[in-house]
């Protein structure tokens, strides 16, 4: 499997034989029978570039699973007056079928899916299917790495995450139903299975499923960390590597911070619901009884909780970003504008998301003295998300935009994150919280950031670098319908929730038929439903077009279709294990010249001329 | 049949999408890449700002549609007091960040347009600018200063407990609020305005409460079936659960505080608007004898016409906003806004909730003390 047709690497330079950067002969397995049966090759496989297809493959299936679910309590929630019995074949007594006929949805089980919804999509795909994806693919590729730092512990990463998707699959079909207490699972309901029958054995397997998950990502943070702190070929600085890896950089970070204390607050839990501890319980009645439970508060379940929760969200969005000014650099055939503050605004990003996680609690109790802090540190985040912004618009300015498919999105993804990330200048003002807590105007805020925009920059990711995974590029014409179909049908799916919310319409809410100030809203439930049904059969055109491709998509014949400056794009079509056949290429520049000295784009291996200057300076 | 049907639907969607995908390959092939791709790029560019366009129509467009249920735009005065400051803090940021949402969305979508890929058009070499960098981080950086600082001036104020100088009964009333699955418990302290101790221990059929009744600011408590309050006077909600987490969410008066079980938490407001005022603000008419906001004048009921207009109908309601099981939606109950004589009557028509359901249980100690009545006196005369 070891490609010795050198005469593609005209670009590579030679390294140099006695100022190695590292050795990095040792991984060099040409020739010999590295992971060469089906198990070890496809499915224990310890290469970095197939592990990331694992990522992708089951991110995407839970992708598909989450928005199903949607779709079914959101036909609940837009159409209470039809009959749901059509779905009893495949939810079983989870449709409620009255003498009439007439199906409906069991609160129970509405709640479990909204919760598996959200515990899927943020988790699964969001973290796992996103970061776990392009942190795998490109971070050795675009550093210069044969791998990871520890080829082992990735391939446990993603086992542990396959794993975790396991026990969350089976619990979908206890009999007691899954888990339904909101996929941030405050305790006390969540800790009690009189509270709700989901709170049974439902949440005992979102906490074993938590918990592997929580290793997969563990394990993955460490590697990502590692391997861009020592894995870097020679010349490839910090202040040289491409903006896609600091934001996988930072994010394994937060993650590796962030992770354990979500874990600390899972073990609690479950000593409380197994041992009689009461961390998060006290003075509770319930089920006719006094229960035992003394001085325990749930708040501190949310401070733990949410000490991930936000961090979290920026695990989420991060990668995203990084993408997203890869892509567009890459297609506008400009550098992105402003290199330096866009590194140090993805650092202040990650700094400051571990001191805002309070905002999610402005209305919980807590001494309203402390959410000063947290307003005060929220609304300064806002600062390096707005120079995000700006700097990419204006990275399109005086650029020449070709619009593939992964641009749009790029382009779309800005959008969204203008959008989704306004409204979380109202949220964190505690003052506006009071009224706009637990309201559709969160869900609104949220969705549009993490739904839609992080999803774009996924989206943009992998019809980008598809060919970079599987050597055939995705079908251009389908992803631009794709693309607008779900532009347009994303707003249309979550713009009015603002209104809701403003309206004072709770989220979590299976009727709004049983208050005046929510029944009025029913035709508008029917325009977000059937916006969400549209724009779920718009994903049908990238599932179809992914798989296609795979095996019949259009070959890739360049090493560097797009012309484009990182290192990913200087190893061969078919690059196996070890990535390059030679040896790597040294890095001479940083990973954005675009349109300079009148070249259309400059590789990052390609030598600095007599007196020229690297851009990065 | 129908799941055929279904399923024959979706393999025929794949397979319209392969041949569609097919077909533009051929067609790319047949026309030349690079010609096809040029046809194409132009197409997403003029989409871009056919989208622009169409996207800030259906943004403000929908917001001025609905502006007459956002509960601080149309008739929505807030019903309470600090109602108000929290709704300026909300105009405000809809200032600044509806100057920058339009900026940026335009800017973003414009220039995509405008410097699209063009015959014999370059690529500008612009790595970074440093000066523009520093504006417009320092912008963003003074309006959220000034956001900040407004609102949380109107944070603190808002969500500052009573005073320990502050009486119950002369300077405000205190009530509670109660959640459990799936309802709300609401006690008033009726006559000496102080709200009796309670043990969760205590709960039972007959005192869902748990109040202590060894504790005598317990004996007229009230437990209504909803609140009312007399307009003016200042209120402290005292927020407790019995179970799970809920939160007292009142929105029209601009109220939401969870409900947590063994740590009770409070909200300090003061209503401003009558039940009977707020409808009237709902049924306002202009000078011309028409509705100001016609949707307040259907019939409530949509399926009888002859039913009372909404305006009429028109209710507070409280409800939970925090999730708290399978009833979490239904959890409802009606405020009312009354003037400080509805509200005497009112209170004088409360029974305690100790007279009707506890003390009858004592009946037979009731006939006892008839008798002693002489008994009574006789030791009277005694002392």
């Amino acid at each position: 499997m070891a490609n010795h047709d050198h005469s593609h690497l005209e670009e590579v330079a030679v390294q140099d034989h006695h100022g190695h950067g590292h050795d990095d002969h040792h991984d060099d397995h040409h020739g010999d029978k590295y992971q060469s049966n089906f198990i070890t090759h496809y499915i224990f496989s310890q290469d970095h570039k197939i592990i990331a297809r694992q990522f992708l493959i089951t991110g995407m299936f839970w992708g598909v699973i989450g928005a199903l679910m949607s779709l079914v309590f959101r036909l609940q929630l837009g159409f209470p007056e039809e009959s749901l019995a059509w779905l009893q074949p495949v939810l079983g007594k989870w449709i409620v079928v009255n003498e009439a006929g007439m199906g409906t949805l069991d609160p129970d089980f509405y709640y479990a899916l909204v919760t598996m919804h959200g515990t899927i999509l943020v988790f699964f795909v969001l973290t796992a299917g996103l970061s776990g994806t392009f942190s795998n693919l490109l971070i050795p590729l675009q550093i210069g790495a044969r791998d990871m730092a520890s080829p082992l512990l990735n391939m446990l990463s993603y086992w542990f995450f396959f794993l975790a998707g396991a026990v969350m699959f089976a619990s979908l079909f206890l009999s007691t139903g899954p888990f339904s207490g909101g996929w941030t699972a405050y305790p006390p309901l969540s800790a009690l299975p009189q509270a709700s029958s989901g709170s049974g054995a439902g949440m005992t397997l979102w906490l074993v499923s938590m918990v592997f998950f929580i290793v997969s990502v563990l394990l993955g943070g460490i590697n990502y960390i590692t391997t861009v702190l020592n894995m870097r070929t020679k010349g490839m600085s910090m202040w040289r590597m491409p903006l896609t890896i600091w934001a996988f950089f930072v994010t394994a970070i937060l993650g590796l911070l962030s992770f354990p204390v979500l874990a600390s607050a899972a073990f609690l839990l479950m000593f409380d619901r197994n041992l009689g501890t009461s961390f998060f319980l006290s003075e509770i009645f319930i089920g006719g009884e006094a229960l035992e439970y003394a001085g325990g508060s749930p708040i501190l379940y949310q401070h733990l909780f949410w000490f991930l929760g936000h961090p979290e969200v920026y695990i989420i969005i991060l990668p995203a970003m990084g993408m997203v000014s890869e892509v567009m650099s890459v297609h506008a055939r400009k550098p992105i504008f402003g290199y330096k503050a866009m590194v140090f605004s993805i650092m202040a990003i990650g700094f400051l998301s571990f001191i805002v996680w309070a905002h999610h609690m402005f209305m919980s109790g807590v001494n309203p003295f402390i959410s000063n802090i947290f307003v005060i540190f929220t609304l300064i985040i806002a600062v390096p998300s707005a120079v995000k912004v700006f700097n990419w618009i204006a990275t399109l300015y005086g650029g020449s935009v070709r619009f593939a498919t992964s641009m749009l999105f790029a382009i779309g993804f800005v959008s969204m994150f203008i959008s989704g990330g306004l409204t979380g200048i109202f949220l964190g003002n505690s003052a506006i919280d009071i009224q706009m807590h637990d309201t559709y105007f969160v869900v609104a805020h949220f969705h549009i950031v993490m739904g839609v925009a992080a999803f774009f920059g996924m989206f943009a990711g992998v019809y980008h670098w598809f060919p970079r995974m599987f050597g055939r590029f995705m079908n251009e014409t389908i992803g631009k319908i794709h693309f607008w179909g779900t532009l347009i049908g994303a707003y249309a799916v979550f713009w009015p929730m603002h209104y809701l919310g403003l309206a004072g319409v709770p989220r979590r809410y299976y009727s709004f038929a049983t208050f005046d100030f929510s029944g009025q809203f029913g035709m508008m439930n029917k325009f977000i439903t059937i916006a969400a049904i549209l724009t779920f059969a718009f994903q049908l055109l990238f599932i179809v077009n992914f798989v296609y491709s795979i095996y019949k998509g259009r070959k890739q014949k360049e090493m560097n279709p797009y012309g484009a400056t990182t290192l990913e794009w200087t190893a061969p079509v078919d690059a196996g294990h070890g990535n390059w056949p030679g040896a790597i290429p040294t890095v001479h520049r940083w990973a954005y010249d675009y349109g300079k000295d009148g070249k259309e784009f400059i590789t990052q291996v390609t030598p600095l001329a007599e007196g020229e200057v690297d851009g990065e300076h | 049949m129908t799941a055929l049907v279904i399923i024959l639907t979706i393999v025929l969607a794949i397979v319209v999408i392969i041949q569609i995908g097919r077909l533009s390959e051929l067609a790319a092939k047949i026309r030349g890449e690079k010609e096809a791709e040029a046809e194409s790029d132009k197409r997403n560019a003029y989409g871009m700002m056919v989208f622009l366009v169409l996207f800030l129509l259906f943004t403000i467009g929908s917001a001025f549609y609905y502006k007459n249920s956002i509960l601080w735009f149309g008739p929505h005065v807030s019903a309470s007091a600090h109602g108000s400051s929290l709704d300026k803090i909300f105009n405000v940021t809809l200032f600044f960040t509806g100057i920058v949402f339009v900026a940026t969305q335009v800017l973003l979508f414009w220039y995509a347009y405008k410097y699209r890929k063009q015959e014999g058009k370059k690529a500008l070499y612009i790595s970074h600018n440093n000066k523009l960098e520093v504006i417009w981080t320092a912008i963003p950086a003074v309006v959220m200063t000034f956001l900040v600082v407004s609102g949380l001036d109107a944070w603190n104020d808002v969500m500052a407990d009573v005073t320990p100088t502050e009486v119950a009964g002369e300077d405000y009333i205190e009530i509670e609020a109660t959640g459990m699955q799936f309802a709300w418990l609401l006690r008033h302290p009726g006559a000496d305005n102080l709200l009796g101790t309670r043990n969760y221990q205590l709960i039972d059929g007959t005192n869902p409460l748990g109040q202590d009744w060894t504790d005598e600011k317990n004996h007229d408590d009230i437990q209504p079936d909803k609140i009312v309050l007399p307009v003016g006077k200042k209120v402290r909600v005292r927020i407790t659960s019995r179970d799970v987490l809920h939160n007292f969410d009142l929105p029209h008066f601009r109220i939401k505080m969870d409900a947590v079980p063994g740590m009770p938490t409070y909200f300090v407001f003061t209503p401003t608007v009558t039940t009977e005022q707020y409808r009237k603000n709902l049924g306002a008419l202009d000078k011309n004898g028409e509705p100001l906001y016609p949707e307040w004048h259907t019939p409530s009921d949509p399926t009888d016409p002859e039913s009372v207009p909404r305006w009429k109908a028109f209710n507070y309601e409280l409800a939970c906003a925090e999730l708290c099981g399978n009833g979490h939606y239904s959890m409802r109950r009606i405020v009312e806004i009354v003037t400080e004589e509805e509200y005497e009557r009112w209170l004088g028509e409360q029974k305690s909730y100790y007279e009707t359901s506890i003390k009858k249980e004592e009946a037979p100690a009731e006939e006892v003390s008839v008798e002693t009545d002489t008994e009574e006196t006789e030791e009277e005369t005694e002392e």
